[in-house]
Order: structure tokens, then sequence, then C-alpha cells
């Protein structure tokens, strides 16, 4: 295929009168990577969201695939192969796991994962497909919500802070997870606020601040301390002095 | 004797409490849409049912394959047209346009059909009883209501707990912002469970209608009824409905074997207590309360 996978131009989101992203430039290309850093409130979340068509953009395009989604509702991009993992899971406390996975099927773009596949990937869901979601442990729930984004059969696989509040044993077991998914060809976005595992785990690297994009770059080419100047600003500042 | 047959009674009225009920109970477990037009939706029923039945000359029970697509078609057009664009304007807006409509249908029946209390046509039916025992005689037309209730709540429980509709619809409950985020079109699914709410309506109507008599001022106190049994079974609770109905009917027969004069009155109070004393419902758990909206 030729060109990115994802194309994001020109972003600005606003909640209400308070603006989160200015022109935010993104492109991830297909079967790769991407690490999504910056501070709190940088506007890593809004940005996935948006992507996602959970928030509205007042200006700027995301294009996936050459079509053009920016004003498409979510099922429309689920259908083209857009799928998210939410911050904080947001499962649907009052179902089972199984049926948590189903209703992520809805707008599926493909029958390419079926349930017995999702259950290869987490063979742990296997055994609590019938328990309320709402009772599983964190990582399980963790678990839940990223096989309810793959029965979407997504092509990019957007994740949301999928290592809050989980311990770094079941984290290291959800990463090896993402790099069996992308072995199978899966396009990864991820939110990390865990900046070694990010630069660890991911082909690029894109670090927001302020809700600008403060620096976009392979891993491989740039220094941890390069990233942390972009985290917090301080290249800008030393630039302003 | 007469307090066992009061009892049997009370739970029979019960069911068609719950009937009328169940409608309001989905609607607002899944949409949060307290609808004050739906008793009016109910006695539109009895009157459609009505210039079906004269027009064509049989009981209304023959009707019913034509009056609930039609009642079930009414509902998505309503949903669709009114209450979806209202439910987008915050919570006062659903209750002021529900509210409105409630008032319309009210004085549009009125001008067309003018206030005389009207009967429908229950065929045999409405006129046969059976015995249990030397003393308890029991309506068929009343059983028959009761086992439609019952019927109606399972095949709503069915449909929730089975099919992949409902496995929408109760992801909607929780959190219908993740639900349109994981790919559910919310709209679709909002205006057939209006469309439900409001065919299980026409048809407690038709039974209202075959019961007693109704005239286009009624929908009101069928609601209030229907309110009550909602609220006292624990919101957004099928079976909780179903329990709430038959206190109802129950306290409303059995003292009105006492005292007629109370028995409208007991039934309000007991409304009143049980708000007071659990505000979520008799038949709902406190972990089910917690999760408020959880359909089960």
């Amino acid at each position: 295929m030729t060109g990115p996978l994802l194309e994001v131009t020109g972003l600005d989101v606003f909640y209400g009168d308070f603006q989160a992203l200015f022109g935010v430039r993104l492109s991830v290309a297909g079967g790769r990577a991407t690490a999504l850093v910056g501070a709190n409130g940088a506007g890593k979340t809004t940005l996935l969201r948006t992507i996602a068509g959970a928030q509205p953009a007042a200006a700027g395009s995301v294009r996936y695939r050459g079509r053009d989604l920016t004003a498409a509702p979510p099922h429309r991009r689920i259908s083209a192969g857009i799928a998210l993992v939410p911050e904080g899971r947001k499962l649907f406390a009052s179902l089972t796991v199984e049926e948590n996975i189903q209703v992520g099927a809805a707008a599926a773009a493909s029958a390419d994962w079926p349930l017995r596949r999702i259950y290869d990937v987490f063979p742990m869901l296997a055994r609590r497909r019938g328990q309320r979601a709402s009772t599983l442990s964190g990582g399980e729930q963790q678990a839940v919500a990223i096989a309810r984004a793959l029965a979407a059969a997504p092509t990019l696989l957007l994740l949301d802070e999928i290592s809050l509040g989980l311990a770094p044993r079941v984290v290291g077991e959800l990463y090896r997870t993402l790099t069996a998914l992308r072995a199978e060809g899966a396009t990864l976005l991820i939110v990390e606020q865990d900046l070694r595992r990010a630069m660890a785990e991911c082909d690029d690297l894109v670090c927001l601040l302020e809700g600008r994009v403060a620096l976009a770059a392979p891993a491989s080419a740039v220094r941890r301390d390069q990233v942390v100047a972009a985290y917090f600003g301080e290249g800008t500042r030393r630039a302003a002095t | 004797m007469t307090w066992v047959n009061a009892v049997i009674q009370g739970l029979l009225l019960g069911g068609q409490y719950a009937l009328i009920a169940c409608g309001l109970s989905l609607a607002f477990g899944v949409m949060r849409i307290v609808n004050l037009a739906h008793g009016d939706l109910a006695i539109c029923g009895a009157y459609l049912a009505l210039v079906m039945s004269s027009a064509l000359g049989v009981p209304v029970w023959y009707l019913l394959p034509l009056l609930l697509p039609i009642a079930f078609a009414a509902g998505l057009v309503l949903q669709v047209l009114l209450f979806g664009r209202a439910l987008r304007h915050g919570v006062l807006a659903p209750v002021l346009v529900t509210f409105g409509l409630s008032v319309m249908i009210e004085n549009l029946l009125q001008v067309a059909a003018t206030s005389d209390p009207r009967g429908l046509n229950g065929g045999e039916l409405a006129l046969a009883s059976f015995r249990i025992g030397s003393q308890i005689t029991v309506s068929w037309l009343f059983m028959t209501a009761f086992l439609t209730a019952c019927a109606v709540l399972s095949g709503l429980q069915l449909l929730l707990s089975r099919t992949s509709w409902g496995r929408k619809v109760r992801a909607i409950a929780d959190d219908p912002d993740t639900a349109r985020l994981v790919g559910i079109r919310v709209r679709p699914v909002f205006a057939t469970v209006m469309g439900i709410a409001v065919a299980t309506a026409a048809l407690a109507g038709v039974f209202i209608g075959t019961i007693g008599t109704f005239d286009p001022y009624q929908g009101t106190n069928t609601l209030i009824f229907a309110f009550e049994a909602v609220v006292i079974g624990g919101i957004g609770s099928l079976w909780g409905t179903l329990a709430g109905g038959m206190a109802l009917g129950v306290t409303q027969v059995v003292v009105g074997q006492a005292n007629q004069a109370y028995a409208v009155l007991a039934v309000h109070l007991l409304f009143l207590a049980v708000l007071a004393v659990r505000p979520n419902g008799l038949f709902v758990s406190h972990q089910a309360a917690r999760q408020a909206g959880a359909l089960g």
C-alpha cells in the first residue's frame, strides 16, 4: 500500500471554549507501532478519541486508507478498521465477559476475529466468559477491553493507557499480547505513560505538549533526554531564552 | 375465603398493571426517558381497536395482529421525530415533550371521540369464567390479561438476555457513550425499544377497554398506576415491574374488600411508603441498585 494507513492533518479540537488540540499532524504507517506520549492534559486521549469519532474535529482532517473519515460516526470508522480501547476500560458492567466482546463486533470490519480466535489470544477470558465483567481483576478487565476492540477486526488498534493501575507483571503480559498481534499485521497507536516501555515497545514516538506535536520520530532515532525535553517543553523554553 | 379471593383477584389485577408498566420500565431503563404520554398511548390503542373492531364487526382479539404492528410503527416514528430529538437536549426536554404529547392526545381524542365512556367488544371471552373450589370465581378475561402480562414480560426478558439486539440494549443501558464508541448504532436501537414500549401499551389499552370502559382522559390515571408499579418494583427491572404491579393489585383489592373507599388511596400510600423506605424499589438488590440502570 502506498501512503500512510492513518493520516491526521491540522487537527483542532475543542471542549466548549477550551482548545485541546492545535493543528495536530500525525501519520501512522501500516504494520508499525506508534507510541503517543506527553504529560497529563497534553491531549493524548483527546487525539485518540477524535480519531475514533467520539470527539468532533473543529478543523483539520482524519484520513484512513485515503478515505476522509473526519465527520464519520464511530460505527463507520470501526467498519473501516479503526477500533479504540478506551481509557479506564469502560466495560459494560452488567454484561458478561463474552457479551462485552460480542458487543464489540456490532460494526466489525470483517469476520476475521471470531470469538474462538479472541479466546486463543486471551485464554484466561475463555475460562471467565460467563462471568460479569465487573467481577474481574483489573488486568482481566483490561484484557476484555482489548478483546472487545479486537472483535471489531481492526487494522488499526488505538490503545489508551492500558497499563494504568495494573501490576508491572500484568502490563508485561498485555504487551506480549500486543507484540503477538503486531506479528499478525496489526497497526498500533498506543498512549503510554511509561516512557521507557513506550520507547522499547514501539517503532515510532510522537510526543504531545499542550495540544501540539512537540516531537515525532522513530523511537530508535531519539535519545531519552530528547523525549523528556519535548515532554516538558524544555526545548521550546530554551529556544525562547 | 373472601380474603383468599381478594388476594387472587388482586394478583390478576396486578398483571394488568404490569402489562401497562413494562413499556414504561423498558423505555426508562434503556433511554432514561419518563414517557408521560405512555398511558395516553395505551388509551389511543384502545380507541384504535374500537374503530377497527366496530368497522369490521369482530372482537378485538382478531385485530391484534394488525394493531400491534401499527403501535410498534407509531413508537418508532415518535422516537425518531420527537423523543430522540428531545433526549439530545438534557433531562427536562423529554419530560416537557412527553407531557405536551399527553395533553395533545387527550384533547384530540376528546374532539374526535367525545368524552363518552366506551367499551371494547371482547367476544365470548369477556363473559366466561371458571371456578376454583366452590366460592372463588375467576374471570377468563382477567386470567388472560394476567397470562398475557407474564408472557410479554418473559418474552421481553428473553429478547434482552438472549439476542444480539438485547445485548446492545443492555450495553446502551449501562453506558450509552461507550456503546456508541464500540460501534453500536444507538438511534435504531432506541427506536425499536420505543416501538416495543408503545406496542405493549396498546396491548394493555385493549385489555383496559375490554375489562372496563375508557374515555379520552383515562391515560393520566393509567400512567400513575404504571409509574407506581415501576417505582415499587425497582426502576429498570422488568421482573420487579411485574412484582410491583402485583403489590399494587393485591393492595387495591384487599383494602377494597375491607372498605372500597380506601382502595385506591391505599395503593398510593403503598407507593409513598416504598419511595420513603426503599427508594430503589422493593425487588431490586442493593448491588443492582448501585449499578443503576442495569436491566435484569
